[in-house]
């Protein structure tokens, strides 16, 4: 019955979305704003439909209605309350009706915005959030749908099928199969709903950059309105990603936060266009060049959003066969592919009329610094591609090798792994280079930078940032990309420092106020660019933790008796015991518990486990781990004699400034939560951003 | 009873590798002889193994290397990699015999042969492309050209744009001379 409400409650939602796509376009053609008021209710009505969509979801995955096979595939009895609710993002299915959730959620809450002069974007808008809103319940109605229930034909089989199919009967398990017991973690269930509010959030700036393109209001309009959502998308994705890693730490019990799996450089993807985006749009808004670029930019977001809801579920990419076994790979496609080539000729279209306002005058102004910017982000975009793509188009290549023996010596491949040493290799020095211009731009000024001026300013904190080098060296360190790695991120820092040192102090003379107020006020004035800064501070505290774990990680592994002890640098951890019981959510737990010395002082015990779960026959290490600011060290239970417990065996990792990763984490949120804060006085502040910047200008200089 | 296992491979690997040497040629002087007896095994710590099982991933699991994968089916790849290691395999052998068992997916990255060369080849060259479009674009930047009209029509064949994007790029900043 419920499920029936929520299947009917999509299928309305679906038709309202067609319907609102039809009336706004309609409106439009006709002249009838009566018609694109009827779109608008229609987009709003999705949201209230959805929801109706996925409370009926939780409520059979809370009542435990296991006849519902997605209910079947996903909860168990013994699963908590909260986890039994997060498992409506924890499957394909309901994870593609919370995303739809999401994005009616946004695109009704921008729909509720003033739109008086800008009253021409609104049909557009609507039409490409219902485009793309309807493409998702599509997949939800057709191919990935969350209310089919479990049947059992007279043949005997049990299969899945929204309606009765003939003679069959309704199977209801006894229980589930309950969730992954990967994703029964506190940063899994905030991890997917961040990164599905970046993504859809990242709709809304396409979203009006193409309705720019349609009504060929091709000013920075859409820029300033969107400014905020775009920051808002961002703050979600970033969120999202630095979650992810700090589960991966905590769950995966390999000792790190980041493999370059091809699931995680989805969700990366779009966030490099996205940051290119940020910084790209701000050289439209303050000298009117690069529009196409942004409009790029952009359009790449959308589709690397899409691309990568699709991959973060699906897991598509995996094969060929599962590519080509599944209806969703195929579709997915053809929606990305249609949107690219769609958006790309609505932009031809207008070309001429997106052309540049200024001329670049130096290439060392700050204009021509966002543009090396981009380039480095789309070159890392370049890599995480066509590494994501590679076992696709290598295995692919492979069986038309096979098919077609004249192509047999050409095409080889096979399924290949596309794993770390080619990412790190690759986008290694593309990171560095961002660091570097990091430290740079914000010296540079718009337009007039030359080599002297930059120079002029760049020279003290370079200078310092060179003593703080020399200081490492002395300290030990020996390795030239550590050492390089290193002299960025105290270059950043203090250019960065140096920037809000500056204008404080300026504040400080001009108005008297004591340096902390002046230092508060003027964050408070200029937000976007001192919040900026404290996301640049972020990201150099997060490289400080990334060198640290990267270059200076070292393991050992061995099988110890109890009482017997492991050594790694500083450290030695003795085999105390190991306990093994039943746990009532359906876990056999192992759990050592060992003591640590530090340079031979006692310094307490760590509990390194392997939780086995019985429903999914899947273990989870999960690692034990003494946290310092100098360094994590990270214990795992590998191994152990099942039943006499006598021996066990254990991986240990040191981790040098790891924690320095998670800080620099919630600094760089900080950052963005300054920059993308609401102004009180939205529409003014285009007129005071102008002055702002020319004050930004003469200060720059 | 303490053990300290905390060594570089560089450390480990002379004393191994005598070992071994000692342990093939005492096998091949005295097979025929000891061939009925089972030989001592050689030690071979769980970081030597390990440190091949790195460079290695989970045949059967996706995206997981294989020193780190929980699962049993690895825990028994490891042991071969052990028993390799002790029959006196070379790293090179044991990850060729990986290889031509389970196909070129078990190593981290593509081998540097035949088709899987593009992985090495394209990102390279698509940002050298890239960054030969940013010079020349920046350098016309600099010295402010005289207005061509040509130039404000695409001339999309003399540079071979292999992406999408690239090629957007250099549209619109030769736009901008």
């Amino acid at each position: 019955m419920i499920a029936n409400l929520g299947y009917g409650s999509l299928v309305i939602t679906f038709l309202s979305s067609l319907y609102g796509v039809f009336a706004a376009i309609y409106g439009v053609r006709r002249k009838e704003p009566a018609w694109v008021d009827s779109a608008r209710h229609a987009m709003l009505l999705t949201f209230p439909l959805l929801t109706i969509t996925a409370l009926s979801i939780i409520y059979l995955l809370v009542a435990g209605h296991y006849e519902v096979s997605y209910v079947a595939s996903v909860t168990s009895e013994s699963m908590p309350l909260f986890l039994k609710v997060t498992a409506l993002w924890g499957g394909q299915a309901g994870s593609l009706v919370f995303w739809s959730w999401l994005m009616a959620a946004f695109a009704s809450a921008v729909t509720l915005r003033k739109w008086e002069r800008d009253r021409e974007f609104l049909p557009w808008v609507i039409v490409v959030s219902l485009v793309t809103l309807a493409f998702f319940l599509l997949l939800n109605i057709f191919v990935e749908n969350p209310f089919e229930r479990l049947w059992l034909t007279p043949s005997g089989n049990v299969q899945p099928a929204m309606f009765q199919p003939s003679g069959a009967t309704l199977f209801t398990p006894q229980d589930g199969q309950g969730l992954n017991p990967l994703l029964r973690h506190p940063g899994m269930i905030i991890h997917p709903p961040m990164l599905y509010l970046g993504f859809v959030s990242f709709i809304i700036p396409y979203a009006f950059a193409i309705a720019a393109l349609i009504t060929g209001r091709t000013d920075d309009r859409w820029i300033r309105i969107t400014r905020r959502w775009t920051l808002v998308a961002w703050l979600f994705l970033s969120l999202g990603l630095i979650l992810g890693g700090r589960w991966a730490y905590d769950v995966l019990g390999w000792g790190g936060y980041w493999g370059w799996d091809p699931v995680e450089i989805a969700a990366f993807m779009p966030w490099l266009t996205g940051t290119a985006f940020l910084h790209s749009v701000m050289t439209q808004e303050k000298r009117g060049i690069l529009k196409h670029w942004n409009m790029v930019l952009i359009i790449l977001t959308y589709d690397l959003v899409i691309f990568g809801t699709f991959l973060t579920r699906s897991g598509i990419l995996s094969s060929v066969h599962a590519f080509a076994q599944s209806a969703i790979g195929p579709l997915f496609f053809s929606f990305i592919g249609l949107t690219f080539v769609a958006s790309l000729a609505l932009l031809m279209n207008r070309w001429n009329e997106l052309k540049a306002e200024n001329e670049m005058s130096s290439v060392f102004s700050r204009e021509a610094l966002f543009l090396l910017n981009n380039f480095l982000f789309i070159g890392i975009l370049v890599v995480c591609f066509w590494g994501v793509i590679f076992p696709l188009v290598s295995e692919a290549l492979g069986i038309v090798g096979q098919r077609i023996p004249a192509l047999s010596h050409i095409f080889t491949g096979q399924k290949v792994t596309v794993g770390p040493p080619y990412y790190e290799r690759a986008t290694g020095p593309l990171f560095a280079g961002l660091l570097f211009l990091m430290g740079i731009a914000p010296l540079s000024a718009w337009r007039h930078s030359t080599f002297k001026t930059l120079g002029r300013a760049v020279w003290k904190p370079l200078a310092a940032s060179i003593v703080v080098l020399a200081i490492i060296l002395i300290s030990g360190v020996h390795n030239w990309a550590a050492l390089l790695g290193f002299w960025l991120s105290a270059f950043v820092a203090l250019v960065t420092l140096y920037e809000f040192w500056r204008a404080a102090l300026a504040r400080h003379r001009q108005h008297g106020e004591s340096l902390p107020e002046a230092l508060w006020r003027l964050a408070g004035r200029n937000r976007r660019r001192y919040g900026g800064y404290v996301i640049h501070l972020g990201v150099v505290l997060m490289a400080i933790g990334i060198i640290g774990i990267e270059m200076f990680q070292t393991e050992t592994q061995a099988t110890l008796k109890q009482g017997e002890s492991l050594s790694l640098g500083r450290y030695t951890i003795t085999y105390d015991s190991l306990a093994n019981f039943d746990y009532r959510d359906g876990r056999n737990v192992s759990r050592a518990v060992v003591s640590v010395t530090r340079d031979g002082k006692y310094v307490g015990q760590l509990f390194p486990r392997r939780d086995y779960y019985y429903e999914s026959q899947q273990p989870m290490t999960i690692p034990g781990v003494r946290s310092t600011w100098e360094d994590d060290f990270y214990v795992l239970l590998v191994d152990w004699q099942p039943i006499s417990t006598q021996s066990a065996t254990f991986k240990v990792y040191h981790n040098p400034l790891v924690n320095w990763l998670w800080f620099g984490g919630i600094v760089f949120i900080l950052g963005t939560l300054v920059a993308a804060w609401p102004d009180r006085d939205p529409e003014p502040a285009a007129v005071k951003a102008t002055s702002r910047f020319k004050g930004a200008e003469a200060s720059a200089r | 009873m303490k053990k300290k296992i905390g060594m570089s491979r560089k450390q480990i690997f002379p004393v191994t590798t005598g070992l071994l040497t000692l342990l093939v040629v005492l096998l091949l002087t005295a097979l025929p002889a000891t061939a009925q007896q089972p030989t001592p095994p050689p030690l071979i710590s769980d970081d030597q193994v390990n440190a091949i099982a790195k460079e290695m991933y989970c045949p059967v699991c996706e995206n997981v290397p294989l020193d780190v994968c929980p699962t049993q089916a690895c825990a028994q790849w490891r042991e071969l990699i052990r028993e390799k290691l002790a029959a006196g395999w070379s790293e090179k052998q044991i990850s060729d015999y990986f290889v031509e068992q389970y196909g070129a997916r078990v190593l981290a990255t593509p081998p540097a042969t035949g088709f899987y060369w593009m992985i090495y080849l394209v990102p390279p060259a698509v940002i050298l492309l890239g960054l030969f479009i940013l010079y020349r674009a920046l350098s016309a930047w600099k010295q402010p050209a005289p207005a061509m009209p040509g130039l404000t029509q695409r001339t999309g064949s003399t540079a071979p744009a292999t992406d999408e994007y690239i090629q957007r790029v250099e549209e619109e900043l030769k736009k901008q001379k």
